[in-house]
C-alpha cells in the first residue's frame, strides 16, 4: 500500500515537472530571440488548449460521461471574463483584476455546469453526449445574439439589436451580440498560463487521489455497485462535472485575455472545438493526465509544423488521427504491441507503469 | 396561408433531415456508433452532382445515380478501412476515428474543389405549384423532396421484412447470436453502411436543390440535425427517425419565421434537450431496462 502511494505521488510529480521543464525550455528560446512569431503567438492558445483537455479529461477519464458540449462552458468562461475586464478597465490594478476575472469565470462556468449537470447526467452514453452538443450550441447561438451594455442606471440586456438596449446618454455597449467584446485587456501571458495549468493539474490530480475523486472513480466503473455501498451519485457526479466545467472557464478566460476581440464563431466555441478537445483527450489516453498535455501540445503543433505543406496540412493532420486511433485502439494492433513490446525485450516482467496519473 | 407555406417548407426540410438521419440511425443500430463521418457524404455526393452536371453537362438524374453509387462505395470503403479494424475498442475510439474520416473527407473536397461556396444548379425540373390562387406556392424542390422521403420509407419498410433486411434487424438485437444463426455479420454491417451512404447522396442533392450552395463544409451542420432528429425520434428507430425530422424540420423553419432567425439553432436544440429529459430514449425509442 505504502509503495503504491509513493508510485501516485512519484508520477504526478513527473507531470509537474515535465511541465516546468517544458516551461523553462520554452522560456530559454524566447530569451535567446530563436522562436518565430508565429510559435510566440501560439503560447497561450497551447495552454489554454492544455487546460480544456485536462478539464475535460476529468469529464471523461474520472467521471466516465462522454460530454460534447465542453467548449460552451469555455465560451461561458471567456465571455464572463472579457465583461468582468471591461467593466472595471481603470479602476481595479491590472495583476488584481485579471485575477478576480479568472475566479469569476471559474465561478459561473461551475454554476452554469450544475444548472446544466442537474437535467444531463441523468442520461446515459450517447444521449448525454448529444444533450451536452446541443448545450454547447445553445450557449454559443445566444452568445451571438446577446447586446448588454452598460450606463449611468446599470447594465441593460437585450437579445435583438443595439438599439433596444435603450441606453442613456454616455451609456457604452459592452457585449455586441455576433461581434462579441473588442478591447478586452491583453492580460495573459505565457506565464500565467502555465500557472493555470500547474493549478489545474494540481486540482485535478488531488481530487483523483481524494476521498472524493474515489467515490467519482467508483461510480464510473459500476454505478450500481457504488450505490449500492451509499455513495451519493447525484452529488458526486454534480461535483466532478462543474469542476470540470470551472476549469473550461478559466481556459476561457485565459483565451479572452489574449485576443482583441472575442466572438463566438462555430470555429472557436462551436462542437468542432468541442470534439477537438475530447480528440486530445482520447489520442492522450482517456483518464490520464499527463497523455492529455502531451496530445494537446503535439496536436496544436502539428499543422504548424506542417503548415509548409500550405493546402496539405489539414488533410494529413486527418490521416495522422485516424491511423494513430487505430494504431492505439484496434484489437488486432493491440496483440501486436504485446508481442513486439520493447519491456519484454529487455526482460523486464514488471508491467507496474501502466496506467498511473 | 403564410403559416401553411413555412409549415410545408418545414416538412420538406425535415425529410432531407429524416432521410440523413435513416443513415445514422440503421448504422448506430448496427455498429452502435456515431458515424460523425456520415454529413460528409453528403457533401461527397453533392460535389458528385454538381461536377458531373456542371461539368460534362450529364443528364441530371443519371448524375444523382453516379452520386448514389460513388457514396455507397465510398460508404464501404470506409467502413473497411476505418471503422471495421476498430471493432470491438472502446466506443470512444471510433467515435473520433470517425472524427477522422470527417475531416478527411472534407479535406479532400477542399484540395479538390477549393474553398468557395459553388453555386448548386437545382435537378429538379418540376414547375412549382400554385394553389388558393397564387396566395401558396410550393416549389418544384419540395414536392419531390417529399414524395422522395416517402417512398424510400415505404421501400425501406419493405426492405426490413426481406432476408437481408432481418439479418440487419438481428444483427443490431445481438451481434453474437446472429452469427450463431449463420448471419454473415461483416456483409450485413457493411449493407447498412452501403445503404445509409446512398441515402445520403439522395439527401444530399435534395438539400443542395432547395439551399443552392455547395462548400466543403456543407454537410456538417446537416448532419448534425440529422443526428439530432435520429436521436429525437428514438435512435435505431426507423419510424422515429422520419418523425423525428420533420419536427425538426418544421420546428427549423417556424422559428426562423416568426422567433428569430438567429435563435433557430438554439431553438431546436433545446427542444432537443426537453424531450429527452421527458423521454430519455426518444419518442419512439424502446426502453431498456437495467440488469444488474
Amino acid at each position: 500500500m505504502k509503495k503504491k502511494m509513493l508510485n501516485t505521488t512519484k508520477n504526478n510529480l513527473i507531470t509537474y515537472g515535465m511541465v516546468i521543464i517544458a516551461y523553462i525550455i520554452v522560456q530559454i528560446f524566447v530569451l535567446s530571440g530563436s522562436l518565430s512569431n508565429l510559435m510566440q503567438g501560439l503560447l497561450v492558445p497551447l495552454c489554454t488548449y492544455v487546460i480544456l483537455a485536462l478539464s475535460l479529461n476529468l469529464t471523461v477519464g474520472v467521471l466516465g460521461e462522454l460530454s460534447l458540449g465542453h467548449a460552451g462552458f469555455m465560451c461561458i468562461g471567456a465571455f464572463t471574463g472579457a465583461f468582468f475586464s471591461k467593466c472595471t478597465f481603470g479602476t481595479i490594478p491590472d495583476g488584481l483584476r485579471f485575477f478576480l476575472a479568472i475566479l469569476l469565470g471559474a465561478l459561473v462556468a461551475a454554476i452554469f455546469g450544475i444548472l446544466i449537470g442537474i437535467p444531463v447526467l441523468r442520461l446515459r452514453g450517447d444521449y448525454l453526449a448529444i444533450v451536452t452538443l446541443a448545450f454547447g450550441e445553445i450557449i454559443k447561438n445566444v452568445m451571438n445574439v446577446l447586446y448588454v451594455g452598460k450606463d449611468s442606471a446599470g447594465f441593460h440586456f437585450s437579445l435583438k439589436d443595439q438599439m433596444s438596449l435603450n441606453l442613456a446618454d454616455g451609456g457604452e455597449v459592452i457585449i455586441k451580440g455576433a461581434q462579441g467584446i473588442s478591447g478586452t485587456p491583453k492580460n495573459s501571458t505565457f506565464t500565467i498560463g502555465i500557472i493555470l495549468v500547474l493549478i489545474t493539474l494540481f486540482i485535478i490530480l488531488n481530487l483523483m487521489n481524494s476521498r472524493d475523486g474515489r467515490a467519482v472513480m467508483a461510480i464510473r466503473d459500476n454505478r450500481i455497485a457504488a450505490e449500492s455501498i451509499g455513495i451519493n451519485i447525484t452529488k458526486y457526479k454534480l461535483m466532478a462535472f462543474a469542476v470540470s466545467a470551472s476549469l473550461a472557464g478559466v481556459a476561457g478566460v485565459l483565451y479572452a485575455h489574449n485576443l482583441a476581440t472575442l466572438t463566438a464563431l462555430p470555429k472557436n466555441f462551436g462542437y468542432n472545438m468541442s470534439i477537438m478537445i475530447l480528440v486530445f483527450v482520447v489520442l492522450g489516453g482517456i483518464g490520464n493526465m499527463r497523455g492529455s498535455i502531451i496530445a494537446a501540445v503535439l496536436l496544436t503543433l502539428l499543422p504548424e509544423v506542417l503548415r509548409g505543406l500550405n493546402d496539405y496540412r489539414m488533410l494529413i493532420y486527418a490521416v495522422v488521427l485516424i491511423v494513430m486511433m487505430l494504431f492505439n485502439w484496434s484489437p488486432k494492433a493491440q496483440e501486436w504491441k504485446a508481442r513486439h513490446s520493447l519491456k519484454k525485450l529487455f526482460g523486464r516482467k514488471d508491467t507496474a507503469a501502466k496506467g498511473g496519473n | 396561408m403564410s403559416f401553411l407555406s413555412y409549415l410545408i417548407n418545414g416538412i420538406s426540410l425535415g425529410s432531407v433531415y429524416a432521410i440523413i438521419a435513416l443513415g445514422y440511425t440503421m448504422v448506430y443500430g448496427i455498429a452502435k456508433m456515431l458515424n460523425f463521418a456520415h454529413g460528409d457524404v453528403i457533401m461527397i455526393g453533392s460535389f458528385v452532382v454538381f461536377i458531373t452536371t456542371s461539368a460534362t453537362g450529364m443528364n441530371p438524374l443519371l448524375a444523382v445515380l453516379l452520386s448514389v453509387v460513388v457514396c455507397t462505395i465510398l460508404g464501404m470503403v470506409i467502413e473497411r478501412l476505418a471503422y471495421k479494424p476498430l471493432r470491438g475498442a472502446s466506443p470512444l475510439a471510433v467515435l473520433i476515428t470517425a472524427i477522422g474520416v470527417s475531416y478527411f473527407l472534407q479535406n479532400i473536397a477542399l484540395l479538390l474543389f477549393g474553398a468557395n461556396p459553388k453555386s448548386f444548379t437545382s435537378v429538379v425540373k418540376i414547375p412549382a405549384l400554385n394553389l388558393a390562387g397564387g396566395k401558396l406556392i410550393i416549389s418544384g424542390e419540395t414536392i419531390v423532396t417529399i414524395v422522395t422521403c416517402i417512398v424510400i420509407m415505404i421501400v425501406l419498410t419493405m426492405f426490413m421484412k426481406t432476408k437481408p433486411g432481418q439479418a440487419m434487424l438481428a444483427v443490431s438485437e445481438d451481434k453474437g447470436a446472429a452469427q450463431l444463426m449463420g448471419v454473415n455479420v461483416n456483409k450485413t454491417i457493411s449493407l447498412t453502411f452501403a445503404i445509409g451512404s446512398g441515402l445520403a447522396a439522395i439527401a444530399g442533392v435534395l438539400l443542395c436543390s432547395a439551399y443552392p450552395s455547395l462548400t466543403p463544409y456543407t454537410g456538417s451542420m446537416p448532419g448534425i440535425k440529422a443526428f439530432v432528429a435520429a436521436v429525437f425520434g428514438g435512435i435505431g428507430s426507423i419510424p422515429g427517425a422520419l418523425l423525428g425530422g420533420v419536427i425538426l424540420g418544421v420546428i427549423e423553419i417556424l422559428s426562423k419565421a416568426y422567433i428569430s432567425s438567429q435563435l433557430s439553432d438554439a431553438i431546436v436544440f433545446g427542444v432537443l434537450i426537453i424531450v429527452l429529459l421527458v423521454k430519455p430514449t426518444g419518442i419512439l425509442g424502446k426502453k431498456i431496462n437495467e440488469k444488474v
